[in-house]
């Protein structure tokens, strides 16, 4: 089969079976649809293995430099001689990495959607929506130019909404889908805003072309856009780069946008694994990953941006992750965190021979972590099916109930935390590497962060299947809950295995920053610290949370207001609360709307009647208020007329 | 009366075939089945439009009084086609009252004095069209007699309606003070920019704006939108301000081009304002009704952020942009109308649940609220997307700051209206609304196209080949 009959049959794929499943709807049998969802997935998954396969060994490489290869693609709309947005495949390393990652996930949680949502009233358009977004995800990373990346950007913020609202009765997950929506539309304002203004720039929508003409220094382009006009000490193209990040850290949750995530996690929880911890927030760093060359050349001051924002959150996130006992919200704030280090890898990065091991490092870390994280919400989810509750309190003990769930989740765990083979710590050893060698404030920030990340995710582990046997039982007893969950289980156990292998992969050889192919070095000296310290942090896990005990009390209140603040999420929801509600609402809105309802409209609703219709009421009523229109349309005329007069005369 | 008379004057010669034809039909007494008639007068207005197709060519008339080029032949079958949509969506409300073929003629003298002035050469031609399309519209608006606030609002528009006019006149005859000529041509050539001039812009400047509804010459817009039938408001939100839209860019194009700094400077005040105050009234409206009518002062806004960028870009992106809207518009108070059709009400508290109730209607219109909004891949977004590339052309970076602002808080009120349908219980079970034949068309002609519309290159290519800068 070619290229690009496969390419198209993997983008389209998925949109035909959302089609076919939301037009037929319930008319499907439940089993039917579902079928029909993993079945074009698992065509896609090997469609998109073939590609990775063709493009690394076989047409990608010209002289070991992967090229960028852009099968298809079409004029679409013409602005101007200069200006076109076209659509079309774009593929390069990542794009091919991004492929495969989402289409494994994608189908894993197709598959344990089986069981998981098993009985829901929707089920069918619940598999339309994953389609969907599917569809749109594959269509983000391949997008030839920035123009269709934003299309595809808006349709995956809408298909997440979707399925973060998808209990649609849950009052909860409708504000949280609400939320999510509008958060992350408010940083997709900063990407169209920074689209507009590099296209203006570089005369060009195009990925290739846009990278060609920004990323050398002596290009008219870059010289035009970097030196002119100054904001705060910063270049056009500086802020047109901070924007597009403004937008990528919308999507990907990067502090202070990262309100949204958690409480995304009121969608379903396979959606949380495959949406908010495998694929779609991982799309900020691929922005910036896509847009390396300009950022790394031509904006190192943007660059420095990325990073601190991504080091800040990291360890933020990770403070709060060790406060909640929500398992999904640890999740989530670790999913944060978890970017948040693909971020600042990027940050520290630079280019050149010896400084763009951050860039290898942060994709690497993206493909590790999808199939651990994926992998720790997909068994979340599985205790939250067998428990039926969110809440820590409600668990522990459940090794002997779940043993599959318990030994996937804590392979997984293991990974996460970096301790030695498992694949979280070839990926994480690469980005602290790449830190100590550019910043040493942020490699000291991450490699603390590390630390904490073992401990949340261990008190997590132990928590959940050893401490003391839950109280409540949900009359399944003390039966193996899992032996009916087979669709359950074969996703846990493929991605326990990805999460254990995806480490030995040689990734340098794959992706690089000028696509050439590197080795990453390896640092014995670097690695002990992170090593040292994950095992500090499973340690106390271990010694607070394997039995009961009062010791995790203690050290919380020694805390005391701080934890107070952390649990509490140091209140960022409540802030933009007060900014929204009170400020936004109160001072500007709901002065607006009185003034709407009583100066214009109040006048007549409030003093006439029915019966009042004649001519005297009329005249009473009606002459102000048309006196008050013609005062204001009077009062608009002179005002630009005397503007207009004091300007230009 | 040559040949060229005919051909150049077709469209006003259809307009003017088909309201004889209505006359005609009232004295033999046509109204007296309703049905056929309304189903006769909808496929002449079908026929209008397929007419207004058949390409023409450019010329002028009456010693350059009157003139058509392929560009104003578009705008005007823009308008023949929201016209026809509008007479679908209102075939329930028609059904159910009494005088619809009053409704037609005035409708449609009110049209051909819009055609007038989309094609005027002279400003007086110009003056008299805008008057034709104003007055017709006031009778329109009061016609659910019986109703309070109809009456009221018919009222309202005509006071202020006259009070604008006035205001505009005296622009015009202060500008042929200084001129000494009202030509299109004549003034475009010996404009100088004085005192003089700009005051006389400044008042002609409050007539359209009148007409567009742009802050602070709006006020009446939501009293006379709430109190008209449905299918008047969305004449009144889609055709009229359509029109003047158009015509105002040509104006400042062509009549003002030598003002442009000035005209630039003041019309990208009015946009900021525009857009801001509209947003800020739409957030806690209650009635649907003056929810679009506040939102569509907001969407005239965004049509002043492309108008400023004052190139053939601009000019295009503005009539894609009209075209588009007439869609969204059109199915938005075409849903609406139906379901006060149905129930009376137009409070929002109605439209909870709806997609429960009626998930065909519930996502007709959120399809056109979320293209209203600007969100992709709905034609509404492209529509935006080149409204503020062309605003970026002429490097208007702070108009352009609060439109995107604005853009999110338009986004922040249609989502509302969503929520609203999908996520409410419903307080009172609406039951199935009834639709018809005729509403159906023209609510899947406008999904379609605000669907399909942004990805047809062709149509935006098109417009584009027409247009001309300053």
């Amino acid at each position: 089969m070619n290229v690009e009959l496969s390419l198209l049959i993997l983008l389209f794929l998925p949109l035909v079976s959302f089609l076919f499943l939301s037009l037929n709807g319930k008319r499907l049998s439940p089993a039917l649809a579902g079928m029909i969802g993993i079945a074009s997935l698992s065509v896609v998954t090997v469609l998109s293995l073939i590609t990775a396969y063709g493009y690394f060994f076989e047409y990608g490489s010209v002289a070991d430099v992967y090229q960028k290869l852009e099968p298809i693609k079409y004029e679409w709309l013409r602005f101007n001689e200069n200006l076109s947005i076209d659509l079309g495949v774009l593929l390069d390393p990542i794009s091919v990495v991004m492929l495969v990652v989402i289409s494994f996930i994608s189908t894993m949680v197709h598959i344990y959607s089986w069981n998981y949502m098993h009985g829901e009233e929707r089920f069918q358009m619940y598999y339309a929506y994953l389609s969907l977004f599917t569809f749109s995800m594959l269509g983000l990373v391949v997008a030839v130019n920035m123009f269709q990346m934003y299309i595809f950007w808006e349709l995956v913020g809408v298909s997440s909404f979707l399925l973060i609202g998808f209990y649609y009765t849950k009052q909860s997950a409708i504000a949280a889908a609400k939320k999510a929506f509008i958060v992350t539309r408010f940083a997709d304002l900063g990407f169209l805003v920074g689209i507009l203004l590099m296209s203006n720039g570089a005369q060009t929508l195009d990925f290739g072309v846009l990278i060609e003409r920004l990323s050398v220094p002596s290009s008219p382009f870059t010289i035009a856009m970097s030196t002119g006009a100054t904001f705060m000490g910063m270049s056009a193209l500086a802020w047109g780069l901070i924007l597009v990040f403004i937008g990528g850290a919308g999507k990907s949750a990067m502090f202070p946008l990262h309100i949204w995530l958690p409480d995304a996690m009121e969608g379903p929880t396979p959606v949380s694994a495959l949406i908010h911890a495998a694929t779609m927030v991982v799309a900020g760093v691929f922005l910036v990953a896509r847009l390396f060359p300009i950022f790394a050349i031509s904006a190192p001051d943007a660059l420095e941006v990325v990073a601190y924002v991504g080091a800040f959150t990291a360890l933020f996130a990770a403070v709060i992750a060790t406060t909640q006992t929500d398992i999904k919200r640890v999740l989530a704030y670790s999913t944060i965190s978890q970017i948040a280090y693909m971020m600042f890898s990027l940050g520290v990065a630079g280019w050149g021979e010896g400084h763009n091991e951050g860039y290898t490092a942060s994709i690497f870390h993206l493909f590790t972590h999808a199939f651990f994280k994926a992998l720790l919400f997909l068994g979340a989810g599985a205790v939250i099916h067998a428990v039926h509750s969110n809440e820590m309190a409600d668990m522990g003990g459940l090794r002997k109930k779940l043993p599959i769930t318990h030994y996937t989740f804590l392979i997984a765990c293991l990974a996460i935390a970096g301790v030695p083979f498992f694949s979280g710590f070839y990926s994480k050893e690469a980005i602290l590497s790449a830190a100590f060698h550019d910043n040493k404030l942020i490699y000291g920030v991450a490699l603390f962060t590390s630390g904490l990340t073992a401990f949340y995710m261990f008190r997590l582990y132990f928590r959940i299947f050893w401490y003391k046997e839950a109280k409540a039982d949900h009359g399944h007893g003390h039966d193996n809950h899992e032996s009916h969950t087979w669709a359950m289980n074969i996703p846990l156990i493929l991605l326990a295995i990805a999460a254990f292998g995806a480490g030995y992969i040689p990734f340098g050889h794959f992706v690089s920053a000028d696509r050439s192919q590197v080795e990453l070095p390896f640092h014995l000296e670097l690695a002990i610290p992170p090593v040292a310290v994950g095992l500090i942090g499973i340690l106390i896990a271990y010694m607070f949370f394997v039995k009961e005990n009062v010791k995790a009390l203690n050290v919380q209140q020694s805390f005391g207001a701080f934890y107070k603040w952390a649990y509490n999420k140091f209140y960022i929801d409540e802030i933009y609360l007060f900014v929204t509600k009170k400020v936004l609402f109160n001072l500007v809105g709901r002065p607006a709307a009185w003034f709407d309802r009583t100066i214009v409209n109040g006048m007549i609703n409030g003093s006439a009647s029915i019966t009042a219709f004649s001519s005297e009421s009329i005249k009473k009523i009606q002459s102000g208020n048309v006196q008050t229109y013609a005062l204001y349309f009077l009062g608009g005329v002179l005002v630009v007329t005397s503007l207009l007069i004091y300007y230009f005369q | 009366m040559n040949l060229e008379t005919l051909s150049l004057l077709r469209f006003e010669w259809v307009i003017i075939g088909i309201i004889f034809v209505l006359l005609v039909m009232k004295l033999a007494d046509a109204d007296a089945k309703v049905k056929p008639m309304l189903t006769a007068i909808n496929v002449i207005l079908l026929a209008n439009f397929l007419l207004g197709l058949v390409p023409m060519s450019d010329g002028s008339l009456f010693n350059n009084f009157f003139r058509s080029t392929s560009l104003i032949v578009l705008q005007k079958n823009i308008l023949n086609l929201g016209v026809l949509l509008i007479s679908l969506t209102a075939y329930r409300y028609l059904s159910n009252i009494k005088n619809q073929i009053e409704y037609y003629i005035l409708m449609l003298t009110s049209l051909l004095g819009m055609f007038v002035m989309i094609s005027s050469g002279h400003v007086l031609m110009l003056y008299l069209g805008l008057e034709m399309s104003t007055i017709p519209v006031a009778a329109l608006v009061n016609y659910n007699r019986k109703q309070r606030n109809s009456s009221e609002a018919g009222l309202k528009l005509i006071f202020s309606s006259a009070f604008s006019t006035g205001v505009l006149l005296f622009g015009i005859s202060m500008l042929y003070g200084a001129v000494g000529s009202l030509d299109f041509t004549t003034i475009a050539c010996n404009l100088e920019v004085n005192a003089l001039t700009l005051m006389a812009f400044a008042f002609i400047l409050g007539g359209f704006a009148f007409k567009m509804s742009v802050v602070p010459f709006h006020l009446w817009t939501a009293d006379v939108y709430e109190g008209a039938p449905v299918s008047i408001t969305s004449f009144l939100s889609v055709i009229s301000k359509g029109s003047v839209i158009f015509v105002f860019m040509s104006a400042l194009y062509s009549l003002f081009g030598h003002m442009e700094e000035a005209w630039l400077y003041i019309v990208s005040i009015l946009a900021i304002i525009t857009m801001t105050v509209g947003n800020l009234f739409t957030l806690r409206q209650q009635n649907i009704k003056r929810l679009l009518a506040f939102s569509s002062i907001t969407q005239v806004g965004f049509v002043l952020v492309g108008i400023a960028g004052a190139s053939a870009m601009a000019n295009s992106s503005v009539i894609y942009f009209v075209l588009i809207y007439v869609l969204s518009n059109v199915a938005a108070f075409g849903v609406i109308g139906a379901i006060s059709d149905t129930n009376g009400n137009e409070t929002l508290s109605a439209y909870k649940g709806l997609y429960k109730s009626n998930p065909y209607l519930a996502l007709i219109l959120s399809l056109s609220l979320f293209s209203l909004a600007g969100v992709p891949p709905t034609a509404g977004f492209f529509g935006k997307l080149f409204l503020l590339t062309s605003g970026m052309g002429n490097a208007l970076y702070v108009v352009l700051a609060f439109a995107s602002i604005n853009l999110v808080i338009s986004l922040y009120n249609y989502l509302r209206v969503v929520k609203t349908m999908f996520m409410d219980e419903a307080e009172i079970e609406l039951g199935k609304v009834e639709t018809n034949f005729p509403l159906n068309i023209a609510l899947i002609v406008c999904a379609t196209g605000l669907i399909i519309i942004g990805f047809i290159p062709a149509i935006y290519n098109y417009i584009s080949s027409l247009s001309y800068g300053i």
